[in-house]
């Protein structure tokens, strides 16, 4: 690592079928252009972006970014990133807990993991010391694996997983990594199963080099003093007392939570599972990745992870369950068993139109059980709609099922998960941000007016983020203003906020033009019919209608505009040719 | 787009941050597919060179009205490096202001690049914003804010120090003649106590409308609540306090729901002061002379320089107005461990470089002409103690 800073120059190619690793030290210019995480991961996934998952060439890509393992605040992120087995569009999972520090710390700035393994095996790695090791741990679920590697190897290991459902063959399957810091969708799982990859371990005892660390620290304080200047993050009401689930009640309230699949936006019954319902019942305590000072994740008294906001919003209000127990119970059974809470739970929600058949804490439990073992349910919402001939119940984009936020409480948002890349997703633009919480200014949550390029400006944002690998969550109050200093600060080169907003540009219409290159246009940058025709639950002086389709298409034609797009969304020649993604 | 573009030009112009009609009138940008602008204007040309060279979706520009016109430019001429305000606002939100020497698109958005505002001296001030132009108008209002603050600040500071030579002296005594003349009367607010949320909703409006009539607060970064039985009723953050209608967060005390999420940062604190005390209602705005007399410390040896605003640990006072340290939030040095006590104590208080606290009993009477007379009374303090050096 001597001659870098903030990065450690190589990228590790790990072959599963021959069980080798070789290092490779990318050139200088492709950390340039994609600097990181998210960025330097859609490079490497680009020429082989068209293979389906069962194909060894296929790229499982674990990226840490520049500021990952530094002193600059949220550092502990990294990416994991393929081709999504559920939707085909390439899909990336922002990871936390150690993992992301310790690789880097342990050498490298990405995995780029091929090939299939003859039999089950794990990678493990120990700074230079990288082994594929067969395994006898497959069709364990995912705590007895994690539980188990942890009284094998020392305290500063981290560890990624996959759990059954994945191993039968789920696009629901997910990954845990660190026991609580997943959020791996779009079936990334089913990519380490198809690769016979049941865990990776990983503990790095080397220093991120820091080429000016004055400089980074007044970055860190300017950071820091806007995290506590923020009621989001760190108010009596924010994400560090309650976690996220503290935006229960705002999203309730605002006529904006998605209650029975979608019908209704308003869970009478909220206050029963609500943040400070939880705390009461659990008395949780708090955790964090390393390197953040927010410590968004709780967990409760009996060990147990508090769900964070959407998957409990989804395992109640949009299943019709005011049992918080059971809620729980069925977060915790996801994560043993290896499914995306979201989209499982929003599978049970369009289930449950179908058959008009509620459910009981036991029946939540069964039918999350045969999910996680194939048959329709393990293929996710669209495709199980589309097997009972009710298509029009799955509430996806591009086949990913929609997050805990109606679209019709905030235009931006239903324009951003038209057009996000990874298909049913707030989290590339998060207007939530300003449609909600006010930041970084408060917008008109029912106009269309604007939006096309707020939304195209806020992807660029957080792509950056997510190549620099800072936590999203802390762009609710620092801006990459600040971040740019403590990039520079890192690196010693200079970067503006400029700089960063056109890497995050190439790394949205890297991700597009891939997604092009696999058939996807228009027609998938589209929300499902019901919020176009089917108004949402008024009440408290909020009116929700259903949304003007014409003002949305209008909103979609503007942003291909500032996007640099064609009218099937697809990158302009030119657009690639000022991005350098020609070549 | 443009109707957000027209507002936001009005508003610079009825905060009288800048003339409302001929050339100094504001300029506002929006851009989504096309850009619009609030009016023609032969800069506009030169302008709308930054949406090309910039990921920016709106621009603010403006030449400031007097005195702060006077104020900038000579800030700038003295600081061509860069302007670097020492209030709460400045280094929370805006860090430094980079000053530009040329009226040129290129020049304006190599500082743009790095920072939400600049100074371009003789020609006028710019920020930019991703999302609405609301960004570039709180920019421009805190710049103007965050220079007043810096050149009486330093002012009265080079007074003391025998460091003033005639052309800030000039500079200054022009700027004081066209100070406006104090308010003295009072608004005359609506009558408490509120026994409903629409009473308590509509009589916050009010007040809020009034601190920023009076001058007492630019539109941002103040906050009001009042209580009403166990539940506190609160400015949202970042909410203009003229415009409060449908921005109050109802805040149960027993924390039954986390509604509060979108409430002023400082909600942990005006709490804190209703739990220690029997006051139902805080006003908090930021008076310039308030801000500046809070920062004015003569003991130059104190060994916490440099760290007041979160270390002094003097008991100053103005009048007896408690001048308590502690920065924005909730943090180990946040203002909410250090103003609750000295709120309950007095009724008024004053963070370092940061703004003026009042509290009251039934309606906003009293906190309104408190946060009055305090300001009245920093600005003739100011006044006194610079006439013992100048
Ligand atoms: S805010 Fe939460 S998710 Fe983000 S880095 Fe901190 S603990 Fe992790």
């Amino acid at each position: 690592m001597d001659e870098f800073y903030g990065r450690t120059g190589m990228v590790l190619h790990i072959d599963l079928t021959t069980g080798t690793a070789t290092p490779e030290h990318p050139d200088e210019a492709v950390y340039g252009r994609y600097l990181g995480g998210r960025g330097l991961a859609g490079y490497y996934l680009h020429p082989f972006a068209d293979r389906e998952y069962t194909d060894p060439e296929l790229p499982l890509l674990i990226f840490t970014g520049p500021l990952t393992g530094t002193d600059s605040p949220t550092s502990g992120r990294g990416t994991i990133l393929s081709r999504s087995p559920l939707t085909g569009a390439v899909c990336d999972g922002s990871i936390g807990g150690g993992l992301p520090t310790r690789l880097k710390k342990a050498g490298y700035d990405g995995l780029v993991i091929t090939g299939r393994a003859e039999t089950p095996c794990g990678i493990e790695i120990d700074d230079h010391d990288v082994r594929v090791v067969e395994t006898s741990l497959w069709g364990t679920d995912s705590d007895a694996v994690l539980h188990g590697l942890e009284r094998q190897l020392p305290e500063d290991t981290s560890l990624a997983c996959i759990g059954p459902a994945a191993e039968n063959g789920s696009l629901l399957g997910s990954v845990a990594v660190d026991h609580r810091h997943g959020g791996v969708r779009g079936g990334l799982g089913l990519v380490w199963a198809a690769k016979n990859l049941k865990y990776l371990t990983v503990r790095g005892s080397g220093e991120v080099r820091v080429h000016d660390p004055a400089a980074l620290a007044e970055a860190r304080e300017a950071i820091v003093r806007l995290t506590m200047a923020s009621p989001v993050l760190m108010g009596g009401h924010g994400f560090s007392h309650w976690g996220t689930g503290a935006l229960f009640d705002l999203i309730n309230s605002r006529r904006m939570l998605p209650t029975d699949n979608f019908q209704k936006t308003f869970f009478e019954q909220g206050a029963a599972v609500n943040a400070a319902a939880l705390a009461e019942l659990y008395k949780p305590r708090d955790h964090g990745c390393l390197g953040c000072h927010i410590h968004c994740r709780k967990i409760a008294r009996d060990g147990r992870s508090l769900p964070g906001f959407e998957t409990m919003a989804h395992f109640t209000a949009n299943v019709g369950n005011a049992d918080p127990e059971s809620a729980m119970e069925a977060a915790d059974l996801c994560g043993k068993l290896g499914l995306d809470p979201i989209s499982a739970a929003s599978t049970l929600a369009c289930l449950r139109e179908i058959t008009g058949q509620d459910y009981t804490d036991k029946t939540l439990l069964s039918t999350l059980r045969a999910m996680a073992e194939g048959g329709d349910l393990a293929k996710g919402a669209l495709n199980l709609a589309q097997a009972c001939g009710r298509p029009e119940a799955a509430m996806t984009v591009k086949g990913l099922e929609l997050p805990a936020f109606d679209p019709r409480g905030g235009y931006g948002l239903a324009l951003a998960y038209a057009v996000s890349t990874r298909g049913g997703c707030h989290q590339h633009a998060y207007p939530i941000s300003h449609e909600v919480l006010r930041k970084p200014v408060a917008t008109d949550r029912f106009t269309f007016s604007g939006k096309a390029r707020i939304i195209k400006l806020a992807e660029d944002t957080i792509a950056a983020c997510d190549s620099m690998n800072a936590c999203r969550l802390i762009f609710l109050a620092a801006g990459l203003e600040e971040y740019a200093k403590a990039l520079t600060a890192v690196t010693g080169q200079d970067w503006s906020v400029q700089s960063l907003l056109e890497v995050g540009e190439r790394t949205t219409v890297n991700e597009r033009r891939m997604n092009a290159g696999n058939g996807f246009d228009a027609t998938d940058d589209d929300l499902p019919g019901r919020f176009f025709t089917e108004p949402g639950t008024s009440g408290g002086g909020v009116e929700i209608p259903p949304i003007d389709r014409e003002k949305f298409l209008q909103a979609r034609r503007n942003y291909y505009a500032v996007r640099g797009l064609d009218e099937n969304g697809a990158p302009t020649t030119e657009t690639l040719q000022r991005l350098g993604l020609d070549q | 787009m443009k109707a957000l573009c027209e507002k936001y030009a009005a508003k610079l112009a009825a905060q009288g941050l800048a003339s409302g009609t001929g050339p100094d009138a504001p300029l506002v940008g929006g851009l989504d597919a096309d850009l619009t602008w609030n009016r023609e204007d032969p800069r506009t040309g030169e302008l709308a060179g930054l949406f090309s060279r910039l990921s920016i979706n709106s621009l603010v520009f403006i030449r400031p009205a007097e005195p702060y016109r006077t104020i900038l430019d000579f800030l700038a001429a003295r600081n061509p490096d860069g302007i670097r305000p020492e209030d709460t606002e400045t280094r929370t939100f805006l860090h430094d202001i980079p000053v530009c020497a040329d009226f040129t698109a290129e020049a304006m958005a190599a500082q743009l690049k790095r920072r939400k505002v600049i100074v371009i001296p003789g020609q006028g001030v710019a920020a930019c914003g991703t999302v609405t132009p609301e960004q570039g108008f709180v920019s421009v209002s805190s710049l103007v804010f965050s220079s007043f603050v810096l050149f009486f600040s330093d002012y009265l500071n080079r007074a003391r120090r025998v460091e003033l030579d005639d052309e800030y002296a000039d500079a200054f005594s022009h700027v004081v003649r066209l100070l406006p003349e104090p308010h003295t009367d009072l608004p005359g607010l609506a009558a408490g106590p509120f026994t409903d949320e629409e009473g308590v909703v509509a009589a916050m409006a009010e007040a809020g409308r009034k601190v920023v009539g009076y001058g007492l607060v630019d539109s941002f970064f103040g906050n009001i609540s009042y209580k009403l039985d166990e539940t506190v009723y609160i400015s949202q953050t970042g909410s203009s306090l003229d415009e409060l209608e449908g921005c109050i967060d109802p805040c149960p005390l027993d924390g039954s729901t986390t509604n509060g999420l979108t409430a002023s940062s400082e909600l942990s604190a005006h709490e804190d002061v209703y739990r220690r005390s029997n006051y139902d209602c805080i006003l908090h705005g930021h008076p310039k002379f308030s801000v500046i007399m809070s920062m004015d410390c003569e003991r130059d040896d104190c060994p916490n320089r440099g760290h007041c605003h979160i270390h002094c640990t003097e008991c100053r006072t103005v009048d007896g107005v408690p001048i308590v340290p502690g920065e924005v939030g909730t943090g180990p040095t946040g203002l909410c461990h250090t103003l609750p006590p000295a709120m309950a104590a007095n009724g008024a208080a004053i963070v370092h470089g940061h703004g003026l606290f009042t509290a009251g009993n039934n309606d906003f009477n009293a906190p309104f002409a408190r946060l009055l007379e305090i300001e009245n009374r920093c600005r003739d303090l100011y006044f006194d103690r610079l006439s013992r050096y100048a």
